[in-house]
């Protein structure tokens, strides 16, 4: 069931906390211990904002193990707003395609569907269109 | 018709040693929308009236808990308060993801709450979102906590083909509770009836709820609620005309609207918190979105009446009068009407795969 | 350090090979290539592989495979890095040889993928990602390249099936030769219409997953007869090199930077550039990894790897030719044992024994195995060996 594994990300994968380091002032997500910018020591925790834009995305439609009911579904890479770039799942698109360059917020929700009846429910990371801008749209 | 049976001298009212109130709050709608006539089709071949327009569905990667962070987030950035002072984190809903674990602890580790903080689930039907409410003012009323997050969120469900389905949706509230000179609205004073009526419950295991359908309008939603409010407006000695906004428990249009005209008030002081056409019932969410999306166009000194409703049965009524502080909070997050014109209709089928009611075995 | 030569050389098919084993497959590429080197039996075994815990529920190759082959007592050991791994064993079969420390040294690289379900490979596969930050959102090997893609096609603004020729290149090659996966050439217009997989890739973007054994026998020359059967090939350059292991945690995601050192590396170390090869066995799981490949490699500007798809260089008869075998593409992606496959393919074409795949007059190879999307790199450059 990977409790533990799972459980170590909580501030990570619930609320993208990340690290900032003391030394260059580098944004960090996710937290490295080692700061990939200048080397040194990086502890700090960092509170991202979650606002970003997506710098790539595609569509899979053939789900590994453990996402299959919530096949198809859009992965993207978002550049933060603060720097770091993140693997996430797009979702609550709704009927709006996502693009090179949307400005996208980050959204607590379900990583894997809760399906399995008696498993552990798994949250993380996602974004999402910008709901303001979807609003304008509507 | 017979609604009330309160002996006067036995009302009690709820008031706090130290003034309370509404330091921020936040709404959540998903985006999804189920028209009432995609239920009709499948079920009546569309056939008979309809109880609501459309009302809202949660996406496959929502629930209670991810819902619930949504609308704590959106109630802390009004209240600009640090999460870390919060001393109570409650969430209230008849659809928490675990029967046991409790949602408020994934909700109070996602905002930064954790870990000096109280956290429990509540559950009374629809009104286990003013019950947290109701417990966060004394919980801040006797100064035991500076701030109280209170959170009534659902993703509730309805058999297939039951009345139900047509109205059951997804969506609702949080409060950050707090000393009343905070407050964007102090909550003057609440008061709750409550009976051992059985108009609608699920047990343990099952699925969907069952209702007494019928048996759940004269004696359970209008009892309890016209109860409250005439016992709120005696014991406060105040007067329909002297409330700005009126916003009760919303199962249904009709319902409301009858509650309200049964109270004495008009159907312009109904119309601003009255969401259940556009996104249906929200259950434990239902009454205090509506105070949320009033909340975004109140002015200062405006008084509100609030009354819940939950199956089982109770009501939780509340006077809320508007302060100075409302001034440049509803900006401050997404309004509830954004997430309501947020919309993408679905249909039936989507809609079936969408609320797990496929067997994937 | 002292010469390394190739003295025997073995492979399976690459196929979904339901009746074989992985102790079966890796058997007889074992027993192929000490065939092949007339009987020499090695002191060593060092075998490549990714997934056979995930999906065989079998680790302790190296000492499983000692024993099945008879080969009971001799040092061995399993070397995983991705896709990479059996590039990755090649290069300490090298060191062990080079060192002195080793005689004979027996690299095997051998890979089930068939034996469970697409979506259980696609999970195991993605172990090679960040498994916390990439993996657990859902990524497969497949999303990831195809992420890479659509930043690259939006980037350089390349026109629609530019990526094409890599693909239509790989299956015209895969052909000629009897132990690849697909043997049937492709018409850019069966490419064009192909179903999309993860956009912006379709299924002939995407190398076919599949099971497989090869195997190479290293030595010194000096160890070897003196009549030897085959012409000589010696690893004459080899560089291993990480990056992030995480796509997103590249300061350029569209640059594979370890690729580029391994190349550089390998290439210093054989005393040659580049250019001076005759064929490259690039890594092309994804078409999008062959034109980074060849970016890196030095072979294009950033941006313009694409380009070489286009007008037949890469042909066998064109300026450098790649996947002259057919590539992971046309002869399969037989996970962690392909870097096997690309050294014993290179063998084939310098020992001049690739039949109706021969680039002509080849003497040096530049053969390159990438895990995940140049996480690892591993180079290696072979040459024709002269004794003196």
């Amino acid at each position: 069931m990977d409790i533990p594994r799972h459980w170590r990300l909580n501030k990570q994968r619930y609320a993208l906390v990340g690290e900032v380091c003391e030394h260059c002032d580098a944004k960090l997500f996710p937290p490295r211990d080692i700061c990939p910018e200048c080397g040194k020591e990086a502890k700090t925790l960092f509170q991202f904002s979650g606002k970003g834009e997506v710098y790539s995305y595609t569509t899979v439609y053939e789900a590994p193990e453990g996402y299959a009911e919530q096949a198809p579904y859009t992965l993207a890479m978002v550049k933060l707003a603060e720097g770091p770039l993140v693997t996430a799942q797009l979702t609550d698109i709704g009927d709006q395609k996502p693009a090179i360059g949307m400005p996208v917020e980050m959204v607590t929700r379900l990583l894997r569907s809760a399906t399995d009846e008696r498993g552990m429910l798994i949250y993380g990371y996602k974004f999402r269109p910008a709901v303001a801008q979807a609003a304008q749209a509507a | 018709m017979e609604t009330t049976t309160h002996d006067h001298e036995h009302v009690r009212l709820l008031k706090t040693e130290h003034p309370v109130g509404i330091v921020g709050y936040g709404a959540y709608v998903p985006r999804y929308r189920l028209p009432a006539r995609e239920v009709a089709r499948i079920w009546t071949a569309g056939t008979g009236g309809l109880p609501i327009e459309e009302k809202s569905v949660p996406g496959l990667d929502e629930d209670v808990a991810t819902m619930s962070i949504e609308a704590a987030r959106n109630a802390l950035a009004r209240a600009q308060i640090d999460p870390r002072d919060l001393r109570a984190v409650w969430v209230g809903s008849e659809s928490h993801p675990y029967a046991v674990k409790p949602t408020s602890t994934i909700v109070a580790e996602a905002i930064g709450a954790v870990p000096s903080t109280q956290a429990a689930d509540w559950e009374f039907a629809c009104k286990a979102g003013t019950e947290a409410m109701v417990a966060a003012m004394g919980f801040v009323g006797s100064q035991m906590a500076r701030y109280a997050l209170a959170i009534g969120m659902d993703t509730a469900q309805g058999r297939p083909g039951d009345a139900l389905e047509y109205t059951a949706g997804a969506g609702g509230a949080a409060f950050v509770i707090g000393p009343g000179e905070e407050s964007l609205a102090e909550i003057e004073s609440s008061y709750s009836f409550v009976t051992d009526t059985p108009d609608f419950w699920r047990r343990q295991y099952a699925r969907y709820p069952e209702h007494g359908q019928r048996f759940t309008g004269e004696p359970a939603y209008f009892k309890h609620i016209i109860s409250a409010g005439e016992a709120m407006f005696e014991a406060t000695n105040t007067k329909p005309e002297d409330y700005a906004y009126a916003v009760f428990h919303q199962p249904n249009t009709k319902f409301p609207q009858r509650a309200g005209a049964m109270l004495g008030f008009k159907p312009e002081q109904v119309e601003t918190g009255l969401l259940v056409p556009r996104i249906g019932n929200t259950y434990s969410g239902a009454a205090i979105i509506g105070l949320t999306a009033i909340l975004d166009i109140a002015e200062p000194g405006e008084r509100i009446m609030l009354v819940s409703f939950g199956s089982g049965a109770g009501s939780d009524a509340m006077v809320l009068r508007v302060t100075d502080r409302i001034a440049g909070k509803p900006e401050l997050a997404t309004r509830t009407e954004e997430y309501i014109s947020r919309r993408t209709e679905i249909d039936y089928a989507e809609y079936v795969r969408m609320r797990g009611k496929l067997t994937m075995k | 350090m002292t010469n390394v030569v190739i003295a025997g050389i073995g492979q399976t098919p690459v196929n979904e090979h339901w009746d074989l084993s992985l102790r079966e497959l890796g058997l007889q590429a074992m027993e192929a290539a000490m065939q092949d080197a007339g009987g020499l039996r090695p002191n060593a075994l060092y075998v490549g592989n990714m997934l056979s815990g995930a999906l065989s529920h079998q680790a302790h190759l190296g000492a499983m495979l000692a024993d099945f082959a008879g080969l009971t007592g001799i040092e061995a050991a399993a070397i995983e890095a991705a896709g990479a791994s059996a590039a990755m064993a090649l290069r300490v079969g090298f060191l062990a040889v080079a060192s002195g420390q080793v005689d004979v040294a027996l690299v095997l690289g051998v890979e089930k993928l068939s034996d469970q379900v697409p979506a259980q490979v696609e999970s195991a596969l993605a172990m090679g990602t960040d498994a916390d930050y990439e993996a657990e959102q859902g990524l497969t090997l497949t999303a990831q390249a195809a992420l890479l893609a659509q930043r690259y096609l939006h980037e350089f603004k390349v026109p629609e099936h530019g990526l094409a020729g890599f693909s239509l290149t790989a299956h015209a090659n895969g052909a000629h030769n009897p132990n690849a996966m697909f043997r049937k050439a492709v018409k850019p217009e069966i490419y064009a219409s192909a179903a999309i997989v993860s956009a912006p890739l379709n299924m002939f973007d995407i190398a076919p997953n599949a099971d497989g054994a090869a195997a190479l026998l290293l030595t010194r020359a000096e160890l070897l007869p003196p009549k030897f059967p085959h012409p000589l090939v010696e690893i004459a350059g080899s560089s291993a090199v990480t990056d992030t292991l995480a796509l997103h945690d590249r300061p350029d995601p569209l640059t594979f930077n370890a690729a580029r050192l391994s190349v550089e590396r390998a290439c210093a170390q054989a005393g040659i550039l580049p250019k001076d090869a005759d064929l490259f066995e690039l890594f092309d799981a994804f078409s999008i990894y062959s034109a980074l490949s060849l970016e890196a490699a030095g072979f294009s500007e950033r941006g313009q790897g694409w380009v070489w798809a286009r007008n037949g260089a890469i042909h066998l008869d064109g300026d450098l030719p790649i996947a002259t075998l057919g590539g992971l593409k046309a002869r399969g992606f037989p996970g962690g044992a392909t870097g096997a496959y690309q050294a014993v393919e290179a063998t084939l074409q310098l020992r001049g024994q690739a039949d109706g795949a021969q680039v002509p007059g080849a003497k040096t190879a530049l053969v390159q195995s990438l895990g995940g999307p140049a996480s690892t790199a591993v180079t290696h450059v072979l040459k024709v060996f002269n004794q003196n």
